[in-house]
């Protein structure tokens, strides 16, 4: 226990927020307790206002929490935030790189808010921008790159100072395809290098191709934790049939007494098994529906987790 | 736990850890960016006074011959010089730090790095005074050219634009801490800094205003800025110059404070 506590770069024990005054008070993170592992990618999922964003803000020092306990790398938070900073790389959600500058000078600027001095800042451009794959775009103004380009700069930008653990709030929300994988393949060699991440997203594929260790979370509550493999084969059946057509709901009776769950979510339906076979031979026999049959992933589990209702 | 007791909690921990001089790269950061546009901002901080200094030198100094003892122009050009000082630090401290704040996150990124709110204000307040003393060099360096005014005494407009800068670059943080857009910042301009100039002996003379006007003003910043810069146009010092030091001082200190107050009630959340 106590070993396993020395090698936590992240611990929350019962950490409760609340924004808003009287009626309006809402309770955002409600006693959340996790521990991120040195080395691990920590994937923290959750739907839209789940408080992912807030949760990272406190353990960033940024804002305090009403009770409970958070340490970042062995310091006290919020107290001695300013220290812990100096050791920990950001990525936050929303780009905020510097409009008026070059890719170069965003990234001295940046590094001469950690101490270092403009020759040992300019040092570095080089291996950061190759490390992004932005070599050669040194002089580029910000308003030039694509979205794609900026995240990863954002990502050099939270290298400067060659942190042991870095946080990443939806790295790739609003990517296209090519972008999200260029962005993979970098989060991948940090990891590698034996880099410490921690994550959030709301996008599946991403936390199963990338994390060891994903918290699942909504309003504020930890409701499922382990690795992908693990959330899989605990939370849900091994096996879903997709059915699409135009009346499936009227199938689910049907379908139910070979199934453990069936939903049905507009057009299509779902049914979990740990036995497909006897469940696809009765569906062949239907006309004018399309049926899939895959094994079961982190999706599945997150929408069991927390429910098919729209957020935001 | 009240919102008040979290504020003095985090109050605390920003004076354990506080460091006057981690702001420096910050105030570089803006000094780097204001190099892009240093001309647009010029133009915006020292055009207007100067348009008026000389529509209402030339114009009006025909029709009054002097005035305080000096030339019309003489006198409006100290009262407008003065004006230019306090719109330096007022534009950047009010937009150009809430374009920082809430338009372009850059405090957001900044405070990702080992950096702390104070850091940041710090650096805001520090830089917005040091437009003022940009306004004034360039505004100087016009009178001297324009030969209405080439006394030694100067450059000690200088340090006076510092000191009038860190009052009006304090008071216009306050304004930004409380901001919900830019519509705000019109407002204080229009209703605030304006007619604070017209009671404060930038265009005409104090004594013409009735005695409780005169008394108001004299508790507030800009006729003490106004009565520390005008001899400084005519190779004079301020009869009052402890005076106007002290009061300007208190303001600006007493203002950095409660900005900083009110940006940490801001960020608390
Ligand atoms: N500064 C704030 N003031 C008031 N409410 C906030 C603030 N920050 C976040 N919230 C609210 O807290 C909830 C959680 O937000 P957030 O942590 O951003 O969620 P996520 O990142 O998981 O989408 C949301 O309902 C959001 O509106
Ligand atoms: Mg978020």
């Amino acid at each position: 226990m106590w070993g396993a506590r020395m090698s936590s770069v992240l611990r929350f024990s019962d950490v409760r927020k609340s924004f808003g005054k009287g009626d309006a008070k809402r309770e955002v993170v409600r006693g959340l307790s996790l521990a991120v592992q040195g080395g691990q990618c920590f994937g923290f999922l959750g739907p839209n206002g789940a408080g992912k964003t807030t949760s990272l803000r406190m353990a960033l020092g940024q804002t305090e929490p009403d009770s409970g306990l958070i340490e970042l790398l062995g310091y006290t938070m919020p107290a001695d935030a300013r220290r812990a900073r100096e050791k920990v790389g950001v990525v936050p959600q929303m780009d905020n790189l510097d409009p008026d500058f070059t890719v170069e000078e965003n990234l001295i600027v940046y590094s001469r808010y950690f101490g270092m001095s403009d020759s040992v800042a300019k040092s570095k451009v080089p291996a950061l921008l190759e490390f992004a794959g932005l070599s050669g775009r040194e002089k580029s103004n910000i308003a030039e790159l694509s979205g794609g380009m900026k995240r990863r700069l954002t990502i050099a930008r939270a290298l400067v100072n060659d942190p042991a653990f870095i946080v990443l709030d939806e790295p790739t929300t609003g990517l296209d395809p090519q972008a999200r994988h260029l962005i993979w393949d970098r989060l991948k060699a940090l990891r590698a290098k034996g880099k410490t991440l921690l994550l959030t997203t709301h996008f599946m594929d991403e936390a199963e191709r990338l994390c060891d260790h994903l918290a699942v979370v909504d309003n504020g509550v930890l409701i499922a934790q382990g690795s992908p493999r693990e959330l899989i084969e605990k939370t849900i059946e091994p096996d879903v049939v997709e059915v699409y057509g135009d009346n499936v709901a009227a199938l689910k009776d049907r379908v139910s007494a070979f199934a453990t769950r069936v939903e049905v979510s507009g057009e299509t339906l779902f049914a979990y098994t740990t036995t497909p076979k006897p469940l696809t031979d009765v569906l062949a026999q239907f006309q004018g529906i399309r049926v899939l049959h895959r094994p079961a992933n982190l999706e599945d589990v997150f929408i069991k987790l927390t429910g098919r209702e729209l957020r935001d | 736990m009240s919102s008040s007791s979290s504020l003095g909690a985090s109050f605390a921990i920003d004076m354990n850890d506080f460091s006057l001089l981690r702001f420096i790269p910050i105030w570089r950061r803006h000094f780097l960016s204001w190099r892009r546009y240093w001309l647009s901002s010029l133009m915006f901080a020292v055009g207007e006074p100067f348009i008026y200094m000389l529509g209402l030198g030339y114009g009006l100094g025909r029709l009054v011959p002097e005035l305080g003892g000096m030339s019309y122009m003489m006198f409006v050009a100290s009262g407008t010089l003065a004006f230019s000082i306090v719109n330096g630090a007022t534009f950047e401290g009010m937009y150009s730090a809430f374009a920082r704040m809430q338009i372009q996150r850059t405090w957001d990124a900044i405070l990702n790095a080992p950096m702390s709110l104070s850091d940041v204000v710090l650096a805001e307040w520090t830089f917005a005074a040091s437009k003022s003393v940009l306004s004034c060099v360039t505004f100087v360096g016009a009178l001297v050219l324009l030969g209405i005014s080439r006394e030694w005494t100067l450059l000690l407009v200088v340090p006076a634009a510092l000191l009038i800068g860190a009052v009006f670059a304090a008071i216009a943080l306050i304004m930004c801490s409380v901001a919900k857009g830019y519509e705000f910042f019109s407002y204080w301009f229009s209703l605030g800094i304006m007619p604070l100039a017209m009671i404060s002996g930038v265009f005409f003379p104090m004594s013409e205003l009735p005695k409780a006007l005169q008394t108001v003003s004299y508790c507030l910043p800009m006729s003490h800025a106004v009565d520390l810069v005008r001899p400084l146009l005519q190779g004079k010092i301020s009869a009052s110059v402890g005076l106007n030091i002290a009061v300007l001082a208190a303001y600006a200190i007493g203002g950095f404070g409660v900005a900083m107050a009110l940006f940490r009630r801001r960020f608390a959340n």
